[in-house]
């Protein structure tokens, strides 16, 4: 048995059970211990990943994962995202009671699922994975029981999500009937001696595609997004804006590029369209929002639909591109919610664009790092978010699609406006609200780091891409 | 020397940015340290920059004072630095603007000063390296990043309307060069995923690439100088901005679009250069004679100087498409020389700003009889402006109405309108601002210039009368790279060579 790929999952699926059993015998104590336990699950979880790194990419326990460097990265990803999750939402969600162990167990269930997903080789380990996953974010969202707009939220998410569960399900049972099997592997190699314009395995890749393109959140399928950001308490939006579109990701990575590569055409064209109509319906609608999450969801949304633009050109060093923008991407948006924790307090959430309003005459240190994140976000050199959209954009070029690359240009000046909107608020305009700032110290240090790595990541720039063109190495 | 002539660039660039950097991050802590420290990271890097002069090798176009680096080899992007002859003293006239502009923000900025020296340090360097990039991604990196700390400069120090400016002023110019960010992609691929800006040089391009090209890049540029009709954002950007910023603002950011111009629309599409120079000659001649007439209207001193300042650029950009010598040597010199007036001219308006905090011209009248100094300097640098002979602002436009003689009789004769109307509008509100009784209670207690005003006066009217008197050490740097650009092997932009 190969257990040794499968390590990362199986220690944090352990601690979740061990954190939620801790929590029955030790009422109420010990709980920076649990804080505690939960990041030295992570580390470690990080840490065996790690050292799986060169095992030579093979499918292992009876088909049903892939132990690559891919997997290794993206749940290495996964994890340090998650412990910066923690860290930013540490003071918020005690002052709102909720920073306990199922909080904890929640999480890592939820970290447990995505490793799964990035790493899966089977139709049934991917749904397994996904629904872990999803599951976990339900429950999460849910966690504040007498929040009117959280159970609202939990709702929603759940109800479209059991609906693009089931669509993804039935796209991956059409496969199986067009292609005699549910391992990614021979999918592909079905698929590859199937006449080319096959009517089922085209019809189930349309499900399939609709299903993903509802994880990832990009239009059409974006109807949750506003609505789960905003009802959420901030601490887990923080969550579920971060990891679950890194695996996501890498669910397009593994049913479409690794699986569905035969149908590679065809796939392109929805995703086009998808990139296309996420750009342009996430920014334009942002512009309208006066709630701070809100428009964060409509620039997720738009972001998810530059990411795109890396997966439609269909080579490899496109998909590196995309991996590179989805991992910036999830730093950024963590620091965008993590200066929203920071605004908030107890008895007070900073929803609303408004309470941005003057923070550099509150804070001229986190003004600064804010400013950082929304040039980031908007795509202005010298910060990291710029040579993300390089690379996607350049991979769209590579691949001819001129037209959309110069949509794509057009949509990312469009979305600076409400980017500088934000900088405006808080940099030219007087405060509103003189309440002292008074972050944690998990918060102040994570923070400031995540800030300064928009643009002191500038140098190795290179190096990363590096690790992401590795990463998708011998994808078809 | 060897060693300078393979760091230069680079101090140029990072020392004041790391100067800015320092003051944002200990300004606040140590407030009397701001002032000095901005000072020696200015002065620093304009001594770092001045042997650039006298260690050029003037008969040679190639680019000198080169450095390289592997950035991101992913997308073969280098840290790459150079100037030839045409970048050279655009470098030097950044870090002498650089000086000027530290020294010119005197106790009239009160505010966030700290933030107010580190921004403008900043934004030194990012110019410099827009000047001295060879690498058409490190370009685009340096050209977008200067938005930042000018849209801070705008938003944080500017006048009352400055929310709408700084965010127009943004937007324009993000939107005109996220275009060009797509050409320099299609041309990394067509030069085999290089983004070395001379590998674009020797692309066999078609006709219609060309033209595309030419546009995305026209949309960039033309933003930037600004050209006629895509000039709205200036005169608010110049009204909102604080002295510095639109000393900053005309002095060099509006070189920019002109500099692009000459690195990157001439000779990587020439054809499409000479097959669109007719439209570029006249969105020029739209911008000399009729924004010439837009000034002739203000009533907002900086107005008028922003408007004259798109009339001057108009000169410059119908020197470079008419595709003569004399008209390209005199292009570049208004650059320069126009780096010098309007600097002087918005900093003249600053010192009368900071007395009366208004820009009206009818809020003053008679300021000679109480200011003598400041008229005698203010005159020196408006006699420039309408082009008087022994002023910088005469050799430029003087060339390229020369050179457009070459070309068509009628562009020389709408070119020389020029003459009349900047003479017209700088000199009535000469006449109307310094002229005349003191009718006025405010003007009658104006004191005259301080030392500090008048040594950054002094200074830059000292390089416009050198300039005007005696360009020919300037035309003789910047010869070899203009002959280069014009005549060069398998493109002849301006017919047979002399």
């Amino acid at each position: 048995m190969h257990i040794r790929p499968v390590l990362p999952e199986i220690i944090v699926f352990t601690m979740a059970c061990v954190i939620l059993l801790a929590d029955l015998f030790w009422k109420r104590r010990f709980k920076g211990l649990m804080y505690a336990a939960t990041q030295g699950t992570l580390a470690a979880a990080a840490v065996a990943a790690y050292a799986a790194r060169n095992e030579t990419p093979r499918v292992i326990l009876h088909g049903m994962m892939a132990a690559d460097y891919l997997s290794v990265i993206l749940q290495i990803a996964i994890f340090a995202m998650t412990a910066i999750v923690l860290a930013y939402s540490r003071t918020y969600m005690t002052e709102r009671g909720v920073f306990r162990s199922e909080y904890f167990a929640l999480a890592l269930t939820g970290v447990a699922g995505m490793c799964v997903m990035v790493s899966a080789a089977h139709f049934l380990s991917l749904y397994l994975g996904l629904e872990l996953m999803s599951l976990s974010l339900y429950a999460l969202i849910a966690m504040q029981r007498d929040s009117v707009p959280a159970t609202e939220a939990a709702m929603k998410y759940f109800i479209l999500g059991a609906l693009s569960s089931g669509l993804l399900l039935y796209g991956l049972s059409m496969l199986y009937g067009a292609t005699g099997s549910l391992e990614i592997g021979k999918v592909a190699a079905a698929l590859a001696a199937l006449p080319r314009q096959d009517l089922v395995a085209t019809l189930g890749l349309v499900f399939v595609l609709s299903g993903l393109a509802f994880k990832l959140g990009v239009v059409p399928f974006h109807m949750w997004v506003p609505d789960v950001y905003e009802g959420a308490p901030t601490g887990v939006t923080l969550y579920v804006s971060a990891a679950p579109k890194i695996a996501a990701f890498a669910l397009f990575l593994r049913l479409l590029v690794e699986g569905l590569h035969g149908l590679s055409g065809a796939w392109q064209e929805m995703l086009v369209l998808l990139s296309f109509l996420s750009m342009a319906i996430g920014n334009v609608v942002a512009i309208a929002q006066v709630n701070i999450k809100r428009m964060l969801a409509y620039s997720a949304i738009a972001h998810m639909g530059f990411l795109l633009l890396g997966l439609l050109s269909a080579r490899v060093s496109g998909y590196a591109d995309a991996l590179f923008y989805a991992l910036v991407y999830a730093l950024m948006t963590l620091g965008a919610f993590g200066v929203i924790i920071l605004l908030s307090r107890k008895g007070f959430e900073a929803e609303r664009l408004d309470d941005l309003r003057g923070l550099y005459n509150r804070s001229p240190w986190y003004a600064w790092v804010m400013l950082l994140f929304m040039f980031s976000m908007a795509g202005i050199p010298p910060t990291i978010g710029f040579y993300a959209k390089l690379a996607v954009i350049q991979a769209a070029v590579s691949a001819g699609f001129y037209g959309l690359a110069v949509a794509a240009v057009l949509f990312s000046v469009i979305g600076a406006f409400y980017y500088l909107r934000a900088v405006k608020l808080m940099f030219f305009d007087a405060p509103v609200d003189a309440m002292p700032l008074r972050p944690g110290r998990d918060l102040r240090w994570v923070l400031s780091l995540n800030g300064l790595a928009m643009v002191l990541a500038t140098p190795w720039v290179g190096a990363l891409i590096g690790i992401c063109r590795a990463a998708v190495r011998g994808f078809p | 020397m060897d060693v300078y002539r393979h760091i230069a660039l680079s101090v140029a660039i990072w020392l004041p940015i790391a100067f800015g950097v320092l003051i944002l991050l200990g300004g606040r802590r140590y407030p009397r340290l701001v002032r000095p420290l901005s000072a020696v990271g200015a002065g620093g890097t304009f001594l770092v920059t001045v042997p650039l002069w006298g260690l050029f090798r003037a008969g040679s176009y190639a680019m000198q004072f080169r450095e390289s680096a592997p950035w991101i080899p992913a997308f073969h992007i280098n840290y790459a630095l150079g100037v030839d002859g045409i970048s050279m003293p655009l470098v030097l006239l950044t870090s002498m603007i650089g000086v000027i502009v530290v020294i010119a923000a005197g106790p009239a900025v009160k505010e966030r000063v700290a933030e107010y020296f580190a921004a403008f340090l900043i934004m030194e360097g990012l110019m410099i390296g827009v000047f001295s990039a060879l690498d058409a991604m490190l370009f685009y990196v340096f050209w977008e990043a200067m938005l930042i700390p000018m849209f801070l400069i705008i938003g944080i120090w500017g006048g009352p309307n400055r929310v709408y400016a700084t965010i127009k002023f943004f937007l324009y110019t993000f939107l005109g060069s996220v275009l060009m960010l797509v050409a320099l992609l299609y041309l990394y691929y067509r030069a085999g995923e290089s983004f070395r800006i001379a590998a674009y040089y020797h692309l066999p391009l078609g006709l219609t690439p060309q033209i595309l090209i030419f546009l995305a890049f026209l949309i960039a540029f033309a933003v930037k100088i600004p050209m006629w009709p895509v000039h709205t954002w200036l005169p608010d950007a110049h009204v909102e901005a604080p002295t510095g910023g639109s000393v900053v603002l005309a002095a060099i950011m509006l070189k920019m679009g002109a500099y692009g111009f000459v690195r990157f629309s001439l000779p990587i599409v020439p054809m499409a250069s000479h097959e669109l120079s007719g439209l570029m000659i006249t969105l020029s001649l739209i911008a000399v004679v009729y924004i010439g007439l837009v000034a002739l209207m203000q009533d907002d001193m900086k107005k008028l100087i922003a408007y004259s300042s798109i009339a001057h650029m108009g000169f410059v950009t119908l020197g470079i498409f008419l595709f003569r010598r004399i008209a390209m040597d005199g292009a570049l010199v208004q650059m320069i020389s126009h780096g010098f007036v309007s600097a002087a001219l918005f900093l003249c308006v600053g010192v009368l700003y900071d007395r009366l905090h208004s820009r009206a011209i009818h809020d003053y009248g008679g300021v000679a009889n109480r200011m003598p100094i400041f008229a005698a300097f203010m005159m020196l640098f408006a006699m420039a402006n309408a082009g008087l002979p022994g002023t910088s602002g005469f050799v430029g436009e003087f060339l390229v109405i020369l050179g457009a003689f070459k070309v068509d009789v009628w562009y020389a004769v709408l070119a020389a309108t020029t003459l009349i109307s900047g003479a017209a509008y700088t000199l009535w509100m000469y006449k109307r601002v310094i002229f005349g009784p003191v009718t006025k209670p405010a003007v009658a207690g104006l004191s005259d210039v301080t030392g500090r005003e008048l040594s950054f006066l002094a200074i830059l009217g000292a390089a416009v009368l050198i300039l005007g008197v005696w360009p020919a050490p300037l035309l003789h740097v910047m010869s070899a790279s203009v002959h280069h650009l014009l005549w060069r092997p398998g493109v002849r932009l301006a017919g047979a060579t002399p």
